[in-house]
């Protein structure tokens, strides 16, 4: 039996170390990787649709070449702001192996940490326009009405934002992982 | 390329639900709808390895410039495992806490005890091979809290849990023996199975206790571990 989750609370920015959300900092694991840039961003609502101005955002992404090693750590920490948004920035992850011999699209995974979350919750973003988009197996597991949640929209030359809604209106999909 | 092995889903009862309406902050943040059920790929069974490189360990709290927190120190240490009871060896630990009063070195924190400039309260360290952690720091304070009429938190100190993949990623709190608030806690209280709730109990130990020093608290913590088959999972993929 494993050790229960507990919720992060609203003063878990003790951890918080806003240079995370750059994944490519100079001084951190990943100076120097070479590939796409690209901004991530997005805004937090909870079931009022009130901005969740307290939220630790962590991603989780393979490398542009879509592998998981030691080479590249695709993994940040952002703290919601007073508008409720995250921003990383990183590179543009390739299409992962999925479970037999499928190909996943190039995807981002995403865990919520908040007051009021007694478990962090756990989604992806994928990229709008991608050809893979159509044959992910995790997607085509999504009603289709509801996949729109999980992919993001160009907003700017590199920048791409998926906006997060934890209950009610336009639910987020939450992956039980 | 094989595929990984998937995780283990929980027993029913021994994690919280998000909708845990005795905690009111679930009411307006926890999700209506039940989650898609994911099969576990590469990005599941990955995890990010913080080399100390990057990621300094930091494993005493009770000590600022050379200032000794106020409060009573004591020592925490433990072992990080998964289910099948293997070592998570060179895994990230992240610790914070309220001080000896009960109060966050947080700007959002406004309850009326003292701030102590000697403590801030976060500590990063690294399991060993074998798998175990351990830092000093201050027993922290109970403090009120807004939930319901005359909440208080019982004394907890939170941990983050990084373990060998982003399935395994935990964020829990350790808890005092013989608290006298846990039974009223709501988030202590919202995990059902109360053998897994004890788990979130720290054991006063002797052998962690330092002579003329401190006192020593047990704090071993259980990851997820893999299915007991993978068809297990596989049945849900």
């Amino acid at each position: 039996m494993a050790t229960p989750h507990q919720t992060a609370g609203p003063y878990w920015h003790l951890i918080d170390f806003p240079d995370w959300a750059d994944v490519l900092r100079e001084d951190g694991p990943n100076a120097g990787a070479a590939g796409e840039r690209i901004t991530i961003t997005g805004t937090i609502t909870d079931g009022d649709g009130a901005l969740v101005t307290d939220a630790m955002v962590e991603i989780w992404h393979a490398d542009p070449d879509g592998r998981y090693d030691a080479a590249f750590q695709g993994f940040g920490r952002c703290a919601t702001d007073a508008e409720g948004r995250f921003r990383f920035t990183t590179l543009k992850p390739g299409p992962v192996p999925g479970r037999g011999n499928t190909l996943q699209a190039p995807h981002v995974q995403i865990a919520i940490f908040a007051r009021g979350l007694l478990s962090h919750v756990t989604t992806r973003l994928y990229f709008s326009g991608e050809a893979l988009n159509e044959s992910d197996p995790l997607l085509n597991l999504v009603p289709a009405a509801r996949r729109s949640t999980l992919i993001a929209a160009p907003v700017g030359p590199g920048t791409w934002q998926l906006d997060l809604r934890l209950r009610g209106g336009a639910e987020t999909v939450f992956l039980d992982i | 390329m094989s595929d990984p092995i998937p995780y283990a889903r929980p027993l029913p009862g021994t994690q919280p639900p998000l909708d845990s309406p005795a905690y009111g902050s679930t009411r307006t943040r926890a999700p209506l709808l039940p989650p898609i059920r994911a099969p576990h790929t590469l990005t599941e069974a990955t995890s990010p390895r913080f080399s100390p490189a990057h990621y300094p360990a930091h494993a005493d709290m009770s000590v600022v410039d050379g200032h000794a927190a106020m409060g009573e120190r004591i020592i925490v240490a433990g072992r990080v495992l998964d289910e099948a009871g293997r070592p998570v060896a060179g895994s990230m630990v992240e610790v914070w806490q309220a001080n000896s009063a009960g109060r966050y070195h947080h700007v959002r924190d406004q309850h009326d005890a003292p701030l102590d400039p000697h403590f801030e309260g976060r500590a990063r360290v690294f399991t060993d091979a074998e798998g175990r952690y351990a830092f000093t720091t201050i027993r922290p304070g109970a403090y009120p809290w807004r939930n319901h009429a005359n909440a208080w938190r019982p004394v907890h100190i939170h941990f983050g849990l990084f373990g060998a993949s982003f399935a395994q990623r935990m964020i829990t709190q350790m808890y005092f023996p013989g608290d006298p608030l846990l039974p009223l806690d709501p988030i202590f209280n919202c995990t059902a199975d109360g053998a897994a709730r004890q788990r979130l109990v720290a054991a006063f130990d002797l052998d962690v206790t330092k002579p003329e020093w401190a006192l020593g608290y047990r704090f071993d913590i259980t990851l997820r571990g893999p299915a007991a088959t993978p068809f297990e999972e596989e049945e849900h993929a």
